[in-house]
């Protein structure tokens, strides 16, 4: 199997970075124009890479921050086509890679191979699909593989090594390593028994790993250097502009890395 | 053919065992598992341990009994001599799962679940519920085996049915009013859905009908099917002739495809009858295979007709009652609807009052709202057919939780002026 764009972007800024940093948003929370500032400013502070969720009315594997932020994205009329033409723009305003996020029956009402097309003509390099199993998504991923683009997969603590080889064979662009059960947004014990699971995973997988859920300050990245390649921060982001502001958005990010 | 009227070991009915029509995960095109990961691993406990259980004869054993000592089961098969009368067509009887401990079909379930997790070795239970019996069913099996509880419930639900979050909360469940979404019982299932990706370890979820991932349809249509195996038996015994046809309601699916069940293999007609709120022409309703306003989607674990826009955002919908106010429907269920063996029809809440006052009337009988969507679509057939023929409808649940909803709806000014009184008291 080839490598993707993303894994081989990833592997060229480890050279330069000990830990590489992807964050997320919601599309259209808490608007259009907001969401935009916030990419834009997530990239001045550094940002490596970024997850863009397309908002559903049913997002079982999210906590209560992220919940919120869908349920106001949609009651503010967000479509799946404006996510789409948002992120367009971002990826052509923005160096970065960019991966969309979001459930399954997104993908599937659209048509998962015209949805992929789709993707691919708006430049976005992956996607996160948290309720897609890859048991069933054995069509989901002969269109991303198509296309070049990278249909990311996960890990758990539940995972067993068995299933995670498994997982791995499948997988494109990196893994996604669930730092510990439950939904997003609550917190995380970074202990010797996460840097076990990581070994695990990385044991497990040759792409690059990414760990996320729980991911807040800099001391969770410092903890994640040597161990993960890298770290996602989800919900803390939303978190400080919901409560700081848009201004505090910048020095956080910045804040999570010497 | 199984559970022949010839096999006198099967008193009580045995579970459904032919019928590749009831094997998941996928029913035709629909059902299947998309889960989050981090459930894979309790989804495939949760499978093996259905499985062997359904293998052991001493299982089902345990089930009867419990059933028979605690649930009143068998339960009777009523003959509806002066709705007959009234209709002057097919004979009409009423399966009695109004008469279940609890007062709904939901029992049959979450005792059999009980078992399951009582085998598993867990310690805590979790449930949604739309109309709050399958709450309190829950609440009820949580208190007898001693588990843990905390029942889902959407923030409108807990409005309109306040005494059953009373009596769960006495049963020893918390009772979480959820307030994400519609308030109703989709994000009653999606939240539980987050404390079960939490709390796998110790906690089950009695998932409390035939929806969501695989073995969920599948197990909870297996310990329904009592109802359909018992029916089939009192029916043949009864009349002497299999029923013309055979009418449940359908929220979920759990007691319609409980009821059917007896008679998949038979040629009876079955007909499943969901919420037409204030009609379909309005939109407003929970008719998911009756209208063409669904389509297949892909949503809480598992692939069926969803109500929901073009982008496959899950819509608003609306019924009088709360059971089956809801935007998925069984994944067998949508199969049959494409294999044309169930045949689906609407009910508008407006017909299931009339429908509701007409079976207390003539019968005394109080059938919860849901069931009396299965009465409207009854009624409306029964003069069609003749007098030698018999129909059969499940009443799956008793109505006295609706006292507050039918009240309003038959705008009973004594209720109105009580209900004032009491709040009136409770200011002082
Ligand atoms: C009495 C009664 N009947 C029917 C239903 C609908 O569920 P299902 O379609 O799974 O039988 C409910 C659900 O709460 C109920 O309480």
């Amino acid at each position: 199997m080839n490598k993707t764009k993303v894994t081989e972007y990833i592997e060229n800024q480890l050279k330069k970075k000990k830990i590489l940093l992807m964050t997320h948003i919601v599309c259209g929370y808490p608007d259009f124009e907001t969401s935009y500032r916030i990419v834009e400013e997530m990239v001045k502070a550094g940002v490596d890479m970024m997850e863009l969720q397309i908002p559903f009315s049913e997002p079982i594997a999210d906590g209560p921050v992220i919940l919120h932020a869908n349920q106001k994205s949609l009651e503010s009329g967000t479509t799946v086509k404006d996510c789409l033409d948002f992120a367009r723009k971002v990826t052509s305003d923005f160096e970065i890679p960019f991966l969309f996020m979001s459930y399954y029956n997104i993908l599937f009402k659209a048509g998962v191979d015209t949805f992929v097309k789709e993707m691919a003509s708006r430049g976005l390099q992956g996607a996160i699909v948290p309720d897609l199993p890859p048991e069933e998504g054995s069509k989901y991923l002969s269109c991303m593989d198509e296309k070049g683009l990278s249909p990311v997969f996960i890990f758990t603590p539940n995972t067993s090594f068995e299933r995670m080889k498994y997982i791995a064979n499948l997988a494109r662009g990196f893994v996604y390593c669930v730092a510990r059960k439950g939904v997003t947004g609550l917190d995380t014990s970074f202990s010797d028994k996460l840097e076990t699971y990581l070994q695990q995973c990385r044991e497990a997988v040759q792409l690059p790993i990414a760990l996320g859920f729980g991911v807040k300050d800099k001391s969770d990245v410092n903890f994640l250097i040597g161990k993960a390649d890298i770290a996602i921060v989800g919900t803390q982001s939303i978190r400080v502009v919901e409560q700081q502001g848009l201004k505090a958005l910048g020095p956080f990010i910045a804040g999570l890395r010497d | 053919m199984k559970n022949n009227e010839n096999n006198e070991n099967n008193q009580w009915g045995e579970p459904i065992s032919s019928g590749t029509q009831v094997v998941g995960p996928y029913f035709g095109a629909y059902g299947g598992a998309f889960i989050p990961e981090i459930l894979y691993s309790t989804i495939e406990e949760l499978k093996e341990e259905f499985h062997k259980a359904k293998n052991d004869p001493a299982f089902w054993e345990e089930y009867k009994a419990l059933m028979s000592n605690y649930s009143c089961r068998p339960t009777p098969l009523t003959y509806a001599e002066r709705l007959t009368e009234h209709f002057k067509g097919a004979k009409i009887f009423i399966k009695r799962e109004d008469l279940n401990h609890t007062g709904a079909h939901k029992a049959n379930n979450v005792m059999g679940q009980g078992l399951l997790v009582k085998r598993m070795g867990k310690t805590r239970v979790i449930a949604e519920t739309g109309a709050g019996q399958h709450g309190v069913a829950t609440a009820t099996m949580a208190a007898r085996f001693g588990f843990d509880c905390t029942i889902y419930m959407g923030e409108v639900d807990v409005k309109r049915q306040r005494p059953n979050v009373f009596w769960m909360e006495r049963l020893g469940a918390t009772v979480v009013a959820v307030k994400e979404g519609t308030r109703i019982l989709k994000d009653a299932i999606n939240e539980a859905m987050r404390d079960w990706v939490s709390n796998m370890d110790s906690t089950h979820y009695v998932l409390g009908t035939a929806c969501g991932p695989h073995p969920f349809p599948e197990m909870v249509s297996y310990f329904q099917s009592i109802i359909g195996i018992e029916a089939r038996k009192q029916i043949l015994q009864q009349h002497g002739a299999l029923p013309a046809r055979v009418y449940a309601c359908v929220g979920g699916g759990s007691n319609a495809m409980g009821i059917f069940s007896g008679f998949f293999d038979d040629p009876v007609e079955l007909v499943g009858v969901e919420a037409g709120g204030y009609g379909l022409s309005t939109g407003q309703h929970a008719s998911r295979l009756s209208s063409n306003d669904s389509s297949i989607g892909v949503a809480q674990g598992y692939k069926t007709y969803f109500l929901q826009n073009h982008e496959g955002q899950m819509k608003e919908t609306h019924s009088v009652s709360a059971g089956l106010d809801y935007v998925g429907v069984s994944p067998i269920l949508a199969n049959f609807k494409e294999t044309g063996r169930v045949r689906f029809e609407a009910a508008t809440d407006k017909e299931v009052i009339e429908a509701l006052t007409l079976s207390i009337k003539k019968e005394g009988l109080i059938p919860a709202l849901e069931s009396a969507h299965a009465f409207v679509q009854a009624f409306k057939e029964a003069p069609e057919l003749s007098a030698d023929k018999a129909i059969i409808i499940n009443q799956s649940g008793r109505g006295d939780k609706d006292i507050f909803t039918v009240a309003d709806a038959y705008a009973d000014p004594a209720w109105r002026e009580f209900i004032i009184a009491k709040a009136e008291e409770y200011h002082e």
